[in-house]
């Protein structure tokens, strides 16, 4: 077997996933399936947003509630400047990263003082405070939203306007936010962050300012949320501030768990998997959140360690080395 | 200056900040005691609200629709924590965080099945329906009536907490569980009352609000999260400190909305006022909270003892 081939059942499943990825918008607009297309860019989008938080919940053990705030933000930075004409695509970037990691950097110094329960009732409170920030503009729609008649422009560079262009963006800042995490956990500052994930002690007493590091993990993480809200509000024409609500951030936690906590893939299967039960069981009944509900909770008690987690069962069956 | 309104206004915080520490005594008493995080609190708050609204439906009774109400929340908080949270305890916040969560949803699409999309409305009996009247003052005697309950469980809960055997077990537990259980206390019971208790005051608030808001699905999924910041600022497990900490973030919360332009126009042009204003009253009780954390972490009034 050549060496570059993943050697795990796992890694198999996972480099499959990413290769039908990469074709699916050839065959679904060989089969005339525009709507899936849409669907499936709307997951990719979600998994960048929660591969960032993972960053902070599964690798560093930061409990956050309020994620959510910073797809809003970051819709916001392309809502707001659109809606005064601005359609500059490297502006609305450079908003979406400033914005988010600015106020990532305010509310994450005040709740990393903190820890377990506190923390997380802090980040939701904060996110529930940009809600209503946004809730409270009358100017940019307030509860009604905004809509966004045009999208970013990279002028010569890139195009968002065609389905198929979008796709392939969004793809390709999933690729690399995949990469990112991967290079950023196995680094000396991933290893830091996961130390203090276990015994934040013990890292302080080997002379880490764990605070920092935990700091600069959450603006990291935010920031990349921030590029996920932006691709949101390109991709869905519209925004609102119910995007920020503590529901979604719920939701998105909810991706994560599906998938496996604190792995690199897990929160991009774990976000498939939500996307679609979430398409096919609306279709089926209006009470699918009660489905949700209770997969959630069984999943908890019972069904330890997500997709990734019985994924790898099949690696200690069978195959190589893990 | 108005100063009708400024009473009318003064009242509305004080009733706010009364069905605040009714959802944050429960919530502060579950962190504090059980380090369990309950975001599904403000479900209590709704089915509370519901089971009243039905009763009421059925007798005609304002008054039996709330004893009813509150057996019944009290016996849907027992359930939640003899089936779920009590296998929780010893795990950590994410699957509170995730459980709870599923509550909701839970919660949420049950009431949605069995009273329908619709919001209920709860009549109330024609003697709480009118007014008071002193001097040139005209107060809805239902908002007193609100202002006099939450008053009311307010002393019964000082009682049960500074003065019994239960309230000392309460005490102890929010300062040192551990210590509580190696003297032999049965904590397991003590965790059922507290969570049953703590259900059965937020369904209370949701049914003394109902009548005026009407009961609907996720009307406690907002409200929960100013509890939850009057909980930070009160200092976790501190009974009296969500008094306090509801009192002040209720007041704080309904003035700026009708008195922070006026405020602001003092120092700034009377067109900046008015934009921002909406904006930062939408902000500050969040402000406030990060004040706290900045320089009391603990909160303002921390059980005795606590960590």
């Amino acid at each position: 077997m050549k060496a570059w081939l993943p050697q795990t059942w796992s890694g198999r499943i996972y480099a499959l996933l990413l290769l039908s990825l990469a074709l699916a918008p050839f065959v679904l607009d060989w089969m005339k399936q525009p709507f899936y297309l849409d669907l499936l860019t709307r997951a990719l989008i979600f998994a960048i947003a929660v591969i960032s938080l993972n960053l902070i919940l599964g690798y560093g053990g930061m409990v956050s509630l309020g994620h959510a705030a910073y797809i809003g933000i970051g819709a916001y930075c392309v809502g707001i400047p659109s809606y005064y004409d601005y359609y500059n695509g490297w502006l609305h970037l450079a908003l979406a990263l400033g914005v988010g990691g600015g106020f990532a950097l305010i509310t994450g110094a005040i709740s990393l003082r903190t820890k377990g329960v506190y923390f997380i009732m802090i980040t939701m409170a904060f996110s529930q405070m940009a809600f209503f920030l946004f809730v409270s503009m009358e100017e940019y729609g307030a509860d009604d939203g905004l809509v966004i008649y045009s999208r970013s422009e990279f002028p010569q560079w890139i195009s968002l306007d065609s389905a198929f262009g979008l796709y392939y963006w969004i793809f390709a800042v999933l690729l690399l936010a995949l990469f990112f995490i991967h290079r950023l956990v196995h680094a000396h500052f991933g290893r830091v962050i996961v130390g203090s994930k276990f015994n934040e002690e013990r890292m302080m007493a080997l002379g880490f300012n764990t605070y920092r590091y935990r700091l600069a993990c959450y603006v990291l993480s935010a920031m990349l949320c921030s590029v996920a809200g932006m691709l949101l509000g390109n991709f869905a024409g519209f925004i609102s501030p119910d995007m920020m609500s503590w529901a979604r951030s719920g939701e998105l936690i909810f991706m994560v768990i599906i998938g496996g906590v604190g792995t690199l893939f897990g929160p991009l299967i774990g976000t498939m998997v939500f996307v679609l039960l979430e398409e096919i069981l609306s279709a089926i009944t209006v009470y699918w959140h009660l489905i949700f509900g209770i997969m959630l909770v069984a999943l908890v008690l019972y069904g330890k360690g997500g997709i990734h987690g019985w994924l790898s069962l099949l690696d200690r069956g069978g195959g190589g080395r893990g | 200056m108005d100063w009708s309104l400024l009473i009318t206004q003064l009242l509305n915080g004080l009733q706010l900040g009364l069905l605040l520490f009714l959802l944050a005594s429960g919530l502060t008493l579950i962190f504090g005691i059980m380090d369990f995080i309950n975001l599904s609190h403000g479900s209590f708050y709704m089915i509370g609200a519901y089971f009243c609204g039905t009763v009421v439906a059925i007798t005609g009774s304002f008054f039996i629709g709330v004893v009813f109400g509150l057996v019944g929340i009290f016996i849907v908080g027992a359930a939640v924590e003899w089936f779920i949270a009590r296998r929780l305890y010893r795990s950590d916040h994410l699957d509170h965080v995730l459980v709870t969560f599923g509550l909701i949803l839970i919660f949420d699409t049950l009431v949605h099945l069995l009273w329908g999309a619709q919001g209920m409305a709860i009549p109330l009996p024609d003697m709480l329906n009118g007014q008071i009247r002193i001097g040139e003052l005209v107060l809805p005697t239902y908002r007193m009536l609100i202002i006099g309950c939450g008053l009311g469980v307010a002393a019964l809960l000082y009682v049960l907490v500074v003065r019994t055997r239960l309230g000392m077990l309460i005490r102890a537990g929010a300062s040192n569980r551990t210590m509580v259980e190696a003297l032999g206390i049965n904590i397991n019971r003590l965790f059922l009352v507290v969570f049953a208790l703590g259900a059965a005051m937020a369904g209370f608030a949701g049914m003394l609000i109902a009548p005026i808001t009407e009961a609907s699905i996720g009307m406690g999924n907002d409200i929960i999260i100013v509890a939850f910041v009057v909980v930070i600022v009160g200092g976790i497990g501190s009974v009296k400190g969500a008094f306090y900490a509801a009192l002040i973030l209720g007041m704080m919360d309904t003035l700026s909305r009708s008195y922070l332009d006026v405020v602001l126009g003092w120092f700034m042009p009377v067109t900046y006022a008015e934009t921002a204003a909406p904006a930062l009253s939408a902000m500050l009780i969040y402000i406030l909270m990060a004040a706290v954390l900045a320089f009391r972490p603990q909160g303002l009034f921390p059980p005795a003892g606590a960590k």
